[in-house]
């Protein structure tokens, strides 16, 4: 059985809609060992979050194949959901839902039973110092209180891997810092592994042990943040400063404007997973 | 010192692909829509604000132009197909909101079958409907409507499984017009109230030209309207049969539509 969390070779995924072909994810092939924290880099419009998606079960690949945990993503989609937790762009849980209804809900969801789920929720809560959040709605919550509780959302079942989607995006740099405090804690309690994209390159250069770098729907680099740069620094014949992540991600990817490439369009009616 | 929290994955069960059976994933999904409606009461009553105007103004106004053959008994079992009408037309919005949230998509990753997710928010329905109904009942109780006790629960059943279907379509239109709000609320209204008005749930059609009484005998819901006359007045005949028939049919149309489109993403 493969043991890795994650194993793609190939994968694609095309949109059609009527304005043209989309080619979101062309041939995407990666390999995320158990433990791993994976940040996934890439300008907007790369294939990142399309990727996510694809492994998440989120949507069906056009080409190649993908196990996650173990199972393969069209023909297992069930047990894939089983084995991960997903933390999207969006906030996970329901505005008008209680904090602690939606963290034991959850639970219930991937069949933790009913007085353990509680249990679990309160623990959590405590972990992500949610406490005194825990009647309130998430509506009420701010920025930074909803994405520990997404993260707490997206750990409450105990998943092997956790995919986490521009976790920090839009938040302060103090709800950051916490937020990320809080994931290498229970990465480091619990040993998930994490595959996390984000556009702060300082936050893969501090927390993650391997930086993938995807453009045009394919991974074009794959590395440890010190040995992209040493890489970049070695291109450079030592002159200059040390180059930074930055440096090695506009080097990769390029300077220009990438909005006018953001065309993967939502999943409408193409090829979902039961 | 502080412990680690146990988050072990739970056990499988077996060789199910799913950590829940079907029923309890049913069941958890219709109480996690129950919970707010539960929470807050007062969106349940204020839901009938709009169909109490209407009792209170139609009702002396037909007493009138009939010479006193349509009143309460006649227009009240009407209005209560009115609130299942508007409600469970309203209760794709929801659905909608939370995919724009995020949350609609958390729910597609959790180990839960697509189908159990739109058959528990449509079953939800029936609790916010029937207490609904219940309400304007009792309040029309003092003016002189008088329900045979037997025909109303059984009326109360018809209008849930109507709610069921008719909800499980807006869900349906929810995830057909994704994140689009306008072309939800401009569909809605668009069958809303034709549906509505070729119902005789406000005035009958008897007077109506050919072609409307053709379209109101085609409209499922004027079948739930007659079946809601004749068993609050305590008549169980072919009216009532064919209401329920009609109220099932939209209940399996539904279901089916909103279950393909959820799985259809």
């Amino acid at each position: 059985m493969n043991t890795r969390a994650i194993d793609a070779r190939g994968l694609a995924r095309t949109f059609t809609p009527r304005t043209g072909e989309v080619r979101a994810v062309r041939g995407l092939d990666l390999t995320v060992e158990d433990g791993e924290l994976v940040a996934f880099l890439g300008p907007n419009g790369a294939g990142k979050s399309t990727s996510m998606r694809l492994l998440t079960t989120l949507l069906e690949p056009t080409g190649g194949t993908a196990t996650v945990c173990g199972h393969d993503i069209r023909t297992a989609s069930a047990a894939v959901r089983r084995s991960i937790g997903y933390v999207g762009q969006g906030a996970s849980a329901g505005h008008h839902q209680r904090v602690r209804d939606e963290l034991v809900v959850q639970a219930r969801f991937h069949g933790v039973p009913r007085r353990e789920a509680a249990d679990r929720a309160e623990r959590l809560l405590a972990d992500f110092a949610l406490e005194g959040c825990a009647g309130r709605t998430v509506s009420t919550l701010s920025g930074g209180q909803r994405r520990r509780l997404d993260v707490a959302m997206g750990m409450v079942h105990g998943p092997r891997l956790l995919f986490l989607d521009e976790p920090s995006t839009g938040l302060d740099p103090q709800s950051r810092a916490d937020l990320w405090q809080h994931v290498l804690r229970m990465r480091r309690e619990h040993g998930t592994t994490v595959f996390a994209s984000t556009h702060y390159l300082e936050e893969a250069d501090v927390f993650a042990e391997r930086v993938l770098v995807m453009d045009h729907g394919r991974v074009i680099a794959d590395d440890t943040p010190a040995g992209l740069k040493a890489g970049l620094a070695g291109e450079n014949g030592g002159s200059g400063p040390p180059p930074t992540l930055d440096d090695v991600f506009l080097h990769l990817t390029g300077r220009s404007l990438r909005e006018s490439t953001v065309a993967a369009p939502e999943p409408t009616t193409e090829g979902t997973l039961p | 010192m502080t412990t680690a929290t146990d988050l072990s994955t739970p056990a499988s069960r077996g060789a199910d692909r799913y950590p829940n059976g079907p029923l309890a994933d049913v069941w958890l999904v219709c109480l996690r829509e129950l919970r707010p409606v539960l929470r807050d009461p007062a969106s349940i009553v204020f839901g009938l604000v709009q169909p109490l105007v209407f009792v209170a103004l139609f009702v002396p106004l037909l007493d009138g132009m009939s010479g006193g053959a349509l009143d309460l008994q006649w227009f009240v079992p009407g209005v209560l197909v009115m609130v299942a009408l508007f409600s469970t037309a309203a209760t794709g919005s929801n659905l909608q909101f939370e995919m724009h949230t995020g949350a609609h998509e958390r729910t597609l990753v959790a180990p839960v079958r697509r189908w159990a997710l739109v058959v528990g928010r449509a079953l939800k329905e029936m609790v916010p409907l029937t207490v609904q109904a219940c309400v304007l009942v009792a309040v029309s109780l003092p003016f002189g409507f008088v329900p045979h006790l037997l025909g109303a629960v059984a009326g109360l059943g018809v209008l849930a499984v109507f709610g069921v279907g008719f909800g499980a379509l807006s869900y349906a239109l929810a995830l057909a017009v994704r994140e689009q709000d306008w072309l939800f609320w401009t569909i809605q209204q668009a069958v809303v109230f034709p549906l509505m008005i070729l119902s005789g749930m406000l005035l009958p059609l008897d007077e109506g030209p050919g072609w409307m009484q053709a379209l109101g005998a085609a409209n499922p819901l004027s079948h739930v309207v007659d079946a809601q006359r004749a068993l609050f007045s305590g008549v169980f005949d072919g009216d009532a049969v064919r209401g329920l028939l009609a109220a099932s049919a939209v209940a399996v149309v539904g279901l089916a539509v909103a279950v393909r489109a959820m799985r259809r993403g």
